[in-house]
């Protein structure tokens, strides 16, 4: 089913939670509110669910606005982030609460509901334990429970809150793959909440990005990763380099750089800010190309190698990320003398640095000092 | 979903080095004066508390077994234990219903006057349970607000059963929604609003779900509620008139016997009394032990 979202606002005693949200989730799609906490993704998901009611505004199941509509009514399968089973019930009691407590004209019989719930465990891989209680399950197999409930009601719409969020990084990305392809295989139009952006970007067809309550960009995962919209979407997806630049016609100089370098973006001409994610930033070999910097540390990060550096004029961290395996890797040592570069960039107007103060608790995002610019 | 938390100190935080100190180092006193601490605290718990009970059963017993069952086959003695099971069975049931309705709202609903509502709870906790039988006497007695329709109407409540019944839901009232609402807080609204979502009405929300995870701390909460609702005699006292075979409670019925110096008999009610008291207190830890995770951390009483 699709879902329409119209002009919704939402406060909450005066704090703006939503601000003027616009959105359309197409049938059959699996989409990812992405942003900081505080963005206000948590609050959308529950207005979608109908556990918490807009201000003003309209959501549109398949056309029709049900923004005035209670949970109850709405048939959506909403999956908590912390699972929320009942813990006096067995799992198949659990997935089978949707069908028990329907009215009773409405209710399939009791072998029906048993098999039923029977064919979800199934579909979820708990086939085997079906009469267990919810402490005697793992976190992934609690998702994986709270998954199945939620789909026993057919459910217009799947809905789910930080899914993988209380579980540890391995069990997460066994999830992820097979929520996706879960995904494929039933085709629930589906919209997660999630503050990694590593998650939404692998799992969704769409991402939505979220700010201070604010829808910042739409867009698949290439898009928004390789045309942020706004400084916030950049500084999000990935932990940027800042520098300053002139931008003239279609040529940008970065600030202690002898050339200017070609782009596409269109800026009335005068001071810009680029960003650079760290694996964009190169070391040149050359005696007057790229800006000056002396390297403070090298770090072995898994598979890359962290170069973090100070720009010699203006004194400014700065990150470069090399492949591990590449050859020059171990060619670099603090306090050696270096020159870098872009290799691509995204160039926005100077002061539209996005606000740092909602990023600071977001994991994922390296240490405010080498993000920060004056 | 709210786990519990456990602020018990059996898996201390690890620090990055040995301490030097040996194990027990918390306890630096001298022998002497540790024992002469725990010494005075034993005797203070024997003389306040294990004392009165064993004095309570001696003096009952004092008389021989054949007195203690005939005291307690006085017709007086025999009505006023009707009288309290009678009080109890209405106002328990009650002070059930209002505690978990008064904790279901405020623990899961946000409203205007929530604040209020806490603490009028606490109302009976706060007032002596003498004004509390005396606020009834007020509205309802010959020249209170509602005597005279009263009177019309035929309908006594002061010095009759309305009234003890009365003053003993006011006085309990506090007992079951003090146990549930820090649970139910704690415990949140996830639960019911998955039950919710998975297209379950609210009281289907509340029988399935909401009840299961309350049930022993309300148990617990009933517990109380019916101790005091047994034991309450101030407020009681004030609004029951002391009428013999009518009006009289167990506690009431106690201190008449006692002002009569009839011994025997008083400590023979008495010590039904306390032991009800010592079942309720048994039953109370027995839930402590079993279910500990599922009472709330904070009892006051």
């Amino acid at each position: 089913m699709d879902l329409q979202i119209r002009n919704v606002h939402k406060s909450f005693s005066g704090f703006p939670a939503l601000v003027d949200v616009n959105l359309e989730i197409r049938s059959g799609e699996l989409v990812a509110l992405l942003g900081p906490s505080g963005s206000g993704k948590t609050t959308l998901l529950r207005v979608l669910a109908g556990l918490e009611f807009p201000d003003y505004g309209q959501i549109l199941f398949g056309g029709e606005n049900l923004a005035g509509k209670p949970v109850r009514e709405r048939k959506v399968g909403f999956v908590f982030q912390h699972y929320a089973l009942f813990k006096h019930m067995t799992v198949l009691e659990n997935v089978a609460f949707g069908l028990t407590v329907r009215a009773r004209r409405e209710r399939p019989s009791r072998d029906d509901i048993r098999r039923r719930a029977g064919e979800l465990l199934d579909l979820v891989q708990l086939g085997g334990l079906a009469s267990r209680f919810p402490h005697q399950l793992s976190g992934g197999q609690k998702q994986r429970v709270a998954l199945a409930r939620a789909l026993a009601i057919d459910p217009s719409v799947l809905l789910l809150d930080e899914p993988f969020g209380a579980l540890d990084a391995k069990v997460r990305k066994d999830l992820r793959r097979w929520l996706r392809e879960l995904h494929l295989k039933t085709g629930y139009t589906t919209v997660f909440v999630t503050h990694d952006q590593e998650e939404a970007l692998e799992l969704a067809d769409r991402v939505v990005i979220m700010n201070r309550g604010r829808v910042e960009q739409v867009g698949t995962t290439d898009e928004v990763y390789d045309h942020p919209a706004t400084p916030f979407v950049f500084d999000f997806l990935g932990t940027p380099n800042v520098f300053a630049a002139r931008i003239d016609g279609r040529k940008v100089t970065l600030d202690g750089d002898s050339q200017p370098i070609e782009t596409h973006s269109i800026h009335p001409s005068g001071p810009v800010d680029v960003y650079v994610r760290p694996a964009d930033l190169q070391i040149v070999v050359s005696e007057r190309l790229g800006i000056p910097a002396t390297i403070v540390d090298v770090q072995r990060a898994g598979a890359v190698i962290r170069i973090v550096a100070r720009i010699d004029t203006s004194g400014e961290p700065i990150e470069i990320e090399l492949p591990h395996a590449s050859a020059e890797a171990d060619r670099y040592a603090p306090r050696q003398r270096i020159r870098v570069r872009p290799r691509s960039f995204s160039v926005f107007p100077r002061g539209g640095a996005p606000r740092r103060s909602a990023l600071e608790d977001v994991p994922g995002h390296a240490s405010a000092d080498v993000r920060s610019r004056a | 979903m709210t786990e519990r938390i456990d602020h018990s100190l059996l898996d201390p935080p690890k620090l990055p080095f040995e301490p030097l100190i040996e194990r027990n180092a918390v306890i630096t006193e001298q022998p002497w004066v540790r024992w002469l601490l725990t010494g005075s605290a034993l005797l203070f718990l024997a003389g306040f508390l294990f004392l009165p009970l064993i004095a309570v059963f001696t003096e009952a017993l004092r008389q021989g077994v054949g007195t203690y069952f005939e005291s307690l086959r006085d017709p007086d003695a025999l009505a006023a234990i009707r009288l309290t099971l009678l009080t109890a069975a209405i106002a328990v049931p009650l002070n059930l219903v209002f505690g978990v309705a008064a904790a279901w709202a405020i623990a899961k609903f946000e409203f205007r006057g929530k604040a209020l509502l806490t603490t009028l709870i606490d109302l009976p906790f706060a007032v002596s349970p003498v004004v509390s039988g005396l606020i009834y006497v007020l509205i309802f007695g010959a020249q209170g607000w509602a005597g005279p329709w009263l009177a019309e109407h035929d309908l006594q409540v002061i010095f009759a059963v309305p009234g003890i019944v009365l003053a003993t839901v006011f006085v309990t009232f506090p007992f079951v929604a003090r146990e549930l609402i820090p649970l139910m807080q704690a415990q949140g609204t996830e639960h019911e609003e998955a039950a919710l979502s998975l297209g379950a009405t609210g009281f289907q929300a509340f029988w399935h779900v909401t009840l299961p995870n309350i049930k022993w701390a309300l148990l617990y909460g009933v517990l109380l509620c019916n101790a005091r609702a047994m034991g309450e005699f101030g407020a009681v006292s004030v609004v029951s008139g002391h009428i013999r075979g009518e009006t009289n409670t167990m506690p009431l019925h106690v201190e008449i016997l006692y002002n009569e110096y009839n011994f025997a008999a008083a400590f023979a009610v008495a010590s039904l009394l306390a032991g009800l008291a010592l079942v309720t207190l048994a039953l109370k830890a027995f839930l402590e032990h079993r279910h500990a995770g599922a009472l709330s951390a904070s009892h006051r009483h």
